[in-house]
Parts: structure tokens; sequence; C-alpha cells
């Protein structure tokens, strides 16, 4: 077992992929950012000095406290705290944790829907194709985010009012799944349609190999890549969406706020002169984007065989 | 005096681990009116070579020393000289066509262009000069193909007109890599011809790079023979060809399939010694071997496929007849091979008999059992087993995400599910074995074996669900001749302890000669002729079939 982990570590060592992360600067910040971003937002518990969720722990005489460094700042609160007391460092840290789960579980479950349409539709052809792609063009000339807003109402119309606020967040990651789904139906039909064709897959063919397990076993593994590399720049604009959707009004509700939902909190105070309750949920928003965005572009120019 | 002088020439590239010469050390000259054949096998250094003549040498690789002397002048001294050599006094031909002339420009455009930028003529001069070149070329109606576009010419058209664009300033020195390898046996003849008898016109000095043994001794005066970055020999392509004093060259030689005769096994210099009484077919105790009979394996009958594209058009528009009524069968523990041109639709059959396409019409019968009308799934899976394929790219023919293990897992799993796991990793052990790979090959992957380990893997895996038909598509035409020889002669001995029946499909007869009992020619989708290999070689019926053999090119030329 321990050999083998070592082997594992080694061919990773060895890899041009590791040999090119290496080397580029952008990716080696952009991941350490990432890193920690994920770090905090997952064990927000022991990392954030407060619960904002515990209304033991508010204070009103404490609400809109600036940052610490200004003259009226407080040294506990060090990006000073919003309108009900509730310290921001804290509330992104909550709130990034609650866009990130929409974000992956939004990419995930477009990716593994475009991907079953994109694969069958390139290994089958036909009428099938046709019929997905054409469906993939129609949804690509609504601008994504209005697909989201659409999915979003009609499942307010059905959905009672009780259960909406706990229902919110299922709902927007189906929004912003469904979404999203056309790209990478397009690319892995793409990628499908090059693999298909070589030796190997008509080798499989010919031994007798069904075709769930030609497109499974011997297809998906080999169009993983610019999969990867568009589920990583899809992931940005998951969150992204997320928190266009919250800001909108329509994402998830002000009980568990993500960073979409403090930017527009925040936007409300912004011309009263409490700029910190809107500006770092933002600045927060464009790193996590930024260094996502950044990643992905390493990725593309390191995973194209094109390019090597 | 000598024309060219390479005087210590090397090349390296710096790669991330280690500094690889390409180019070590290459002394040579070249005359004017000389043909100097340039050979070697793939990663030999010949095409970088002929780059480093003319300092064309990409990053990250470079020029580490040595000078090229150009009619008394070394060309390297100052990098901005040899802008002006390029094209004026050098001239290059490159090996494809398709990619070699620029797609958006007519030809007469970039013939223009290009002597322009190094006479001092006119437009209308410079026009008049490109046609003339054209009629020189070959061209008919060069006046009027003037303003045609690179898509409006055949590949062997277009060569022609690269090599115009080559001769344009009227070079001393060209330099061509590869120029016939993209084309068709009968192209390829008519394109050394010209290439020839310019030489002898216009007293050129040529370096023809090649890795085909029978257009160096068709063409070449000399002949310098390149190994990993060396040259290992040079001298007149007769005593190169006949009397080889390197063993490298002597191995090169004997790997090249003779044309003339039929030779039981190719000589391997390398391991001489397990040479003689073949490989350890380790599977042979496994084997269901089927006794030769006189009957019939396979018999195709009056077999059509025809193509055509596009959901929208009308089904009668864009028909495309790829095989035209073909018929031919082939005896239990026979090999047949089938021989054609590019487009002969000799792939295509193959196809339709290991069931990768329907034919539009015509039956295929294997074992009397007709398996083109077979709908049921279950049924087929009978005869999967029984016709296995290799193919011609062994770098897309695995699939480079599994192990060899698992690759050749694959089909013995699938036709036998219950088998365990050790009966499974001794019998992948025993194909390893029989391909001459060895057992620790099956827990690596495939990028890690060179393009001849990988045919085996592939050869391997066809032979796991032990079939009595093993159809070949071109498996070694994209091997080095070293090991082209190598696969060769395991496909003869595999089938000849197993009894196979093997389809062999080539362009390359020689080859064909050397692996099969009885040939079929494939002409535009028609079967010319089906004749005994001997029979065929020496007394063709079909004038197609005199004409390809008289074109194909001959190492044996050499001795007349």
């Amino acid at each position: 077992m321990d050999s083998q982990n070592l082997s594992l570590i080694d061919r990773i060592r060895d890899s041009d992929v590791y040999f090119s992360f290496i080397k580029s600067p952008t990716a080696i910040i952009s991941t350490v950012i990432l890193m920690i971003i994920f770090f905090c937002s997952f064990f927000v518990e022991l990392v954030a000095p407060f619960n904002p969720f515990d209304p033991s722990s508010l204070d009103l005489m404490e609400a809109f406290t600036p940052p610490s460094w200004e003259e009226e700042g407080m040294s506990k609160f060090l990006l000073g705290t919003d309108g009900q007391g509730r310290d921001m460092l804290s509330t992104i840290l909550y709130g990034s944790r609650i866009s990130l789960i929409v974000g992956f579980s939004a990419i995930l479950f477009s990716l593994i829907l475009g991907v079953a349409l994109g694969l069958t539709a390139g290994y089958f052809g036909g009428k099938y194709e046709m019929i997905i792609m054409r469906i993939t063009d129609v949804q690509l000339t609504v601008p994504s985010i209005l697909m989201a807003l659409l999915v979003d109402g009609i499942a307010r119309g059905l959905i009672s009012r009780e259960l909406h606020d706990e229902m919110a967040i299922y709902v927007l990651i189906f929004a912003i799944g469904i979404s999203e789904w056309p790209q990478f139906a397009r690319v892995s039909r793409a990628a499908t349609l090059v693999e298909k064709n070589k030796d190997y897959i008509s080798a499989s063919t010919i031994i007798g190999v069904s075709n769930i397990k030609i497109m499974f076993k011997h297809i998906l593994p080999n169009i993983l890549r610019p999969i990867l590399v568009i589920g990583t720049i899809g992931l940005a604009l998951a969150i992204i969406a997320e928190s266009t959707l919250s800001f909108l009004g329509v994402g998830v509700p002000p009980t568990t706020p993500s960073l979409g939902t403090l930017i527009r909190i925040g936007n409300d105070f912004l011309f009263s002169g409490e700029w910190w309750i809107t500006f770092f949920p933002a600045i927060f928003l464009v790193i996590l984007a930024f260094s996502i965005n950044l990643l992905g572009d390493w990725m593309r120019d390191t995973l194209n065989p094109k390019l090597n | 005096m000598s024309f060219l002088k390479i005087d210590n020439l090397s090349v390296n590239y710096r790669m991330r681990r280690e500094t690889v010469y390409a180019v070590k050390n290459i002394n040579f000259e070249v005359k004017k009116g000389e043909i100097l054949g340039l050979v070697g096998e793939s990663g030999s250094g010949k095409s970088t070579l002929g780059n480093a003549i003319i300092n064309l040498i990409d990053e990250p690789g470079k020029i580490s020393n040595g000078s090229v002397i150009l009619d008394g002048i070394n060309i390297h001294a100052k990098p901005e000289d040899i802008l002006k050599l390029r094209g004026k006094k050098i001239g290059l031909i490159f090996q494809d066509p398709q990619t070699s002339l620029n797609p958006l420009l007519t030809i007469g455009e970039q013939l223009v262009e290009t002597i322009q930028t190094h006479l001092d003529l006119n437009l209308e001069e410079s026009k008049t000069r490109a046609i003339d070149l054209l009629k020189e070329v070959g061209i008919k109606d060069a006046d009027k193909r003037f303003d045609n576009y690179p898509h409006q010419f055949s590949g062997g058209m277009r060569q022609r007109v690269v090599i115009s664009l080559a001769l344009c300033c009227e070079p001393e020195l060209l330099i061509a890599d590869e120029p016939t390898t993209a084309l068709d046996v009968s192209i390829q003849s008519q394109i050394l011809e010209l290439i020839k008898t310019l030489t002898k016109e216009r007293n050129l000095a040529v370096i023809l790079i090649t890795h085909d043994m029978g257009v160096i001794s068709e063409t070449a005066d000399r002949v310098a023979v390149m190994k990993n970055g060396n040259l290992v020999e040079i001298g007149t392509t007769k005593e190169i060809l006949t009397n080889p004093k390197a063993t490298y060259t002597k191995s090169l030689i004997s790997s090249v399939p003779p044309t003339n005769k039929k030779i039981l096994r190719f000589k391997i210099m390398e391991k001489e010694k397990n040479n003689t009484e073949g490989v350890n077919i380790k599977i042979l105790g496994r084997w269901n071997k089927k006794e030769i009979t006189t009957q019939d394996l396979i018999s195709v009958k009056n077999l059509k496929k025809t193509f055509q594209d596009g959901v929208f058009t009308e089904a009668s528009k864009n028909k495309v007849l790829a095989v035209d009524d073909v018929s031919f069968n082939i005896k239990e523990g026979e090999s047949f091979g089938l021989v054609g041109e590019s487009g002969s639709g000799k792939s295509t059959i193959a196809k339709m008999i290991v069931n990768l396409f329907k034919p539009s019409s015509g039956e295929i019968f294997f074992d009397n059992t007709c398996i083109t009308k077979i709908k049921k799934n279950k049924e087929m899976m009978k005869f999967r087993k029984q016709i296995q394929m290799i193919f011609q790219d062994p770098y897309s023919s695995l699939n480079g995400r599994l192990k060899v293990r698992d690759i050749i897992a694959e089909p013995i799993t699938l036709h036998n599910p219950l088998i365990n796991n050790k009966d499974l990793d001794d019998y992948i052990n025993d194909l390893l074995e029989s391909v001459e790979l060895s057992q620790k090959s099956a827990i690596r992957y495939p990028h890690e074996f060179s393009g001849g380990q990988r045919q085996r893997i592939s050869i391997a895996r066809a032979l796991a669900t032990q079939p009595r038909l093993l159809v070949c598509d071109e498996p070694t035409s994209a091997l080095d001749v070293s090991i082209q020889a190598q696969i060769l002669n395991l496909l003869k001995d595999l089938q000849e302890q197993l009894n196979l029946t093997i389809l062999f499909i080539s362009h390359d007869l020689p080859v064909v000669r050397q692996m099969c009992d009885r040939i079929g020619v494939l002409r535009n989708g028609k079967l010319c002729e089906v004749s005994d290999t001997e029979e065929l070689f020496l007394k063709p019926k079909h004038e197609y079939s005199k004409e390809l053999l008289h074109l194909m090119p001959k190492i044996e030329s050499i001795y007349n």
C-alpha cells in the first residue's frame, strides 16, 4: 500500500502537468487562495471569530461598526459589522460556504446532465443527436441568468410558501444547473465525435463490447480533460450566477445569506456611508471568481493537447 | 570542389530533463548535378538535418556547432543572410502537398509572390516566368490553371506546384523532405522522375530525405545513412545497397521486403539468436486449433457500399460508391492480400467484414453462415469472437487511459465472464509473451511503449478471443522498416503455429508479396484481379496490376 502511494506521488511529480504547475506563478497563487477560501468556508465554525446566526451573540448596539482601522472601528470586528451587529468577516465566510455549495452542486448537476446528453448524442448520432443539439442551440439563445430566473419563478409557483425558504437552495442549484448544461453537452459531443472515430473504439466494437461500456469505460475518460476545463470556468460562472440571483432577491433567503445576499443587503446602506457592508462581500466574490478563472485558464493551456 | 559542404554540424534540443542531440557532428558534401539520399528511420535526425542546413530549427532546438558552406560561403555566419538564400539559392519541397500551399491564394499568386521577393521582375515578367515553370514541372494548360486554387489540384499535381515554387528563383540546392511519402505509388514515380530530370537539366545539387529504400535506389546517386543523429555510413547508392559496411545499414537493408522474391522470414540483426526458430507461442496450449481444410472460411459475394452525406440533401445526390460489386473468398489457414491505392475501398471492405459497417448490398459468409443478415446481438457475439482486426495507427488503436493488462483483459472477460483472476493473469501473461513482450508490460500504460510495441499489444488483444480470421489493415505502414520486419515475422509465426486465416490489406506491394498466398488488386472499389501471389508478380493479367508492378520502387533496380 505504502509503495503504491509513493509511486502515485512520484508519478504526479514526474508528470508534465505538475511541471507546468510549478512553473506558473498565477496557477500557484490562485490555487493557494482557493485552498484558503475552501478551508475557511468548510471549517467556518472553527475559523470564524463569531457565529452570526447565533442571536445571543448579536448586540444591536454594535451595529454599523466600521472596519477596525477606521476611527470608530472596534478591534474585535476586523471588517466591521452590518445593520444587525453581525461581524462582517464571519458573515462573509458563512456566506461563501453557501455560495460554494450552490456553485459546486449546480455545476456538478449541469456537468452530469450535459455530459450524459452530449456523450450519447455524439456517440449515437442521427436524429437523437440532432434533437439534443437543437435543444442546446435554442437554450443558448436565452441568457442563462434569464433561464435561471424563469426556473426560479416556476418553482415559486409550484412550491408552497412555508416550504419555500427550505427549498430555496435546491431550487437555486437546479435553476443554475439547468441553465449551464448546454456548454457541457456541446463540448462533450465534440470530443466524443473525435474519440469515437479512433481505432481503439473500433477495436472494442469488434470485440463485442456493449455501447454503454464503450461510452463510459473508453470514451468518457478520454474526454474528461476539456470537460474539466470548462467545468472549472463554469464553477466561477455558477458562483457569480448564484450571487446575481441572490442579489436580485430570488436566491437564498436572508436568514442564511450567501455572498450575493450580503451584497444586496449592503447595497441599501451604500449611500448612507456604510460602504463596508457591501464592499467586502463583493471584493471577496471577485477574488473567488477571479482565482477560479485563472486556474481554469491555466488548465486550459496545460491540458490542451494542441498547445503542447 | 563540392558545392555544399556540411562541416561538423550539430543540433541539440534542451529539454526539461536533458539536452538531446538530434544531429551529432555530421560531415558530408554534395556536388552539383547530384542527388544525395538521406535515409534513416524515424527519430534519426534526417529532417532536422535538412532544416538545420537552412537554419530553420524551432525552439528549443539550436545549432550548437558546425557550419554549412554553400558555394564557398559559410551561410550560418550571419543569420540575416540566410533569409536571402532561402527560396533563392536553396529551394525546399516538403512532405505534405496539402499543407505546404496556402489554400486562400491561387497558385499563380503564390508563385508571383515568391518570384518578386527574390528577383527584380515586374508583374508581367513574373507571370510569364511562373507559367513557364508550371509547364516545366508538367502541368498541362499552365496559363489557365495559373488562376486556380490549390484545392482544385490533385495531390500529385499539388506536389508539382510545390516543386515549381521551390524552383522559381533558380536555386542551386534543392532540399526535398519526404517529397513522395504522402502520395500513391503511381504519382510517386512521376514526381521522382521529375526531380531526376530537373537535377540533370538545371545542374542542381539535391538532398532527398526519405525513409524508403526503394525510392533511394531508384533516384539517388549517393546515400547517407543516419541513426540517432549520427551519420552511420555514406557512399554511392550501389555500394550502400549491395555491400553495406556498417551493421546498422546491413540490418536496415535486410529488413526491406524484397520485391523480386518471397522470403520465409526477415533477418533481424539485433536478435540473431532467436531468429531461426521463431517465437515461443505460449498460447498454443490453450488454442483451439482448427485443422486447415480446403473449405472457404470467408466468402464475399457482390459486396457494395455507398456513402452519402447530408441529412437534408436528397438521397440520390452526393453518393460515393466506395466498394462496387466485390466478390472473393478466403480459405481456412490462407493469407489473402488486398492491395490498392488510397481510395480504392480496401479499408471499407475490411470494416464490413469485421462488421463495423453494414454493406449497402451483397453478402459476407463466414463458415457458411451469412453474417451480414444477423440482427440479434447474441448471435453476432459468436462471430465477433472469431473475427478480429489489427489497425494501422498504433497510437490511436489503444485506449491511453487503460493499463495494458486491462486492454487485453477486456475481450477475455467479455467472452468468458466466469474466468477467475489467476487464470486471467496467466492468460494475459501468455499472450504478452507470445507477442514477445515481457510480463511487466501488463502494469504499464500504452504511452510508455514504442509504435512497434504498441502494435504487438494490439495483436495480443486481437488474439485474446482466439479468432479464426485476423483482418490486418495496413498493420505496418506506420512503422519503420526494421520494426515492420519484426512485426511481419511475428504475424507469419502466429499464422503458421495457430493456423490463423489472415486478410492482409496494404498499399505496399513488396510487403504483400512476403505475407500473402493470394492477392486481390482493387481500384476505385472494383476488384481488378485475384491471383496467386507469384503469378501476380510474374505474370499480371490486368492492365492496372501491370502498371502498379511496373511503378513500384524496387530496391533491386540498383543491381541492373
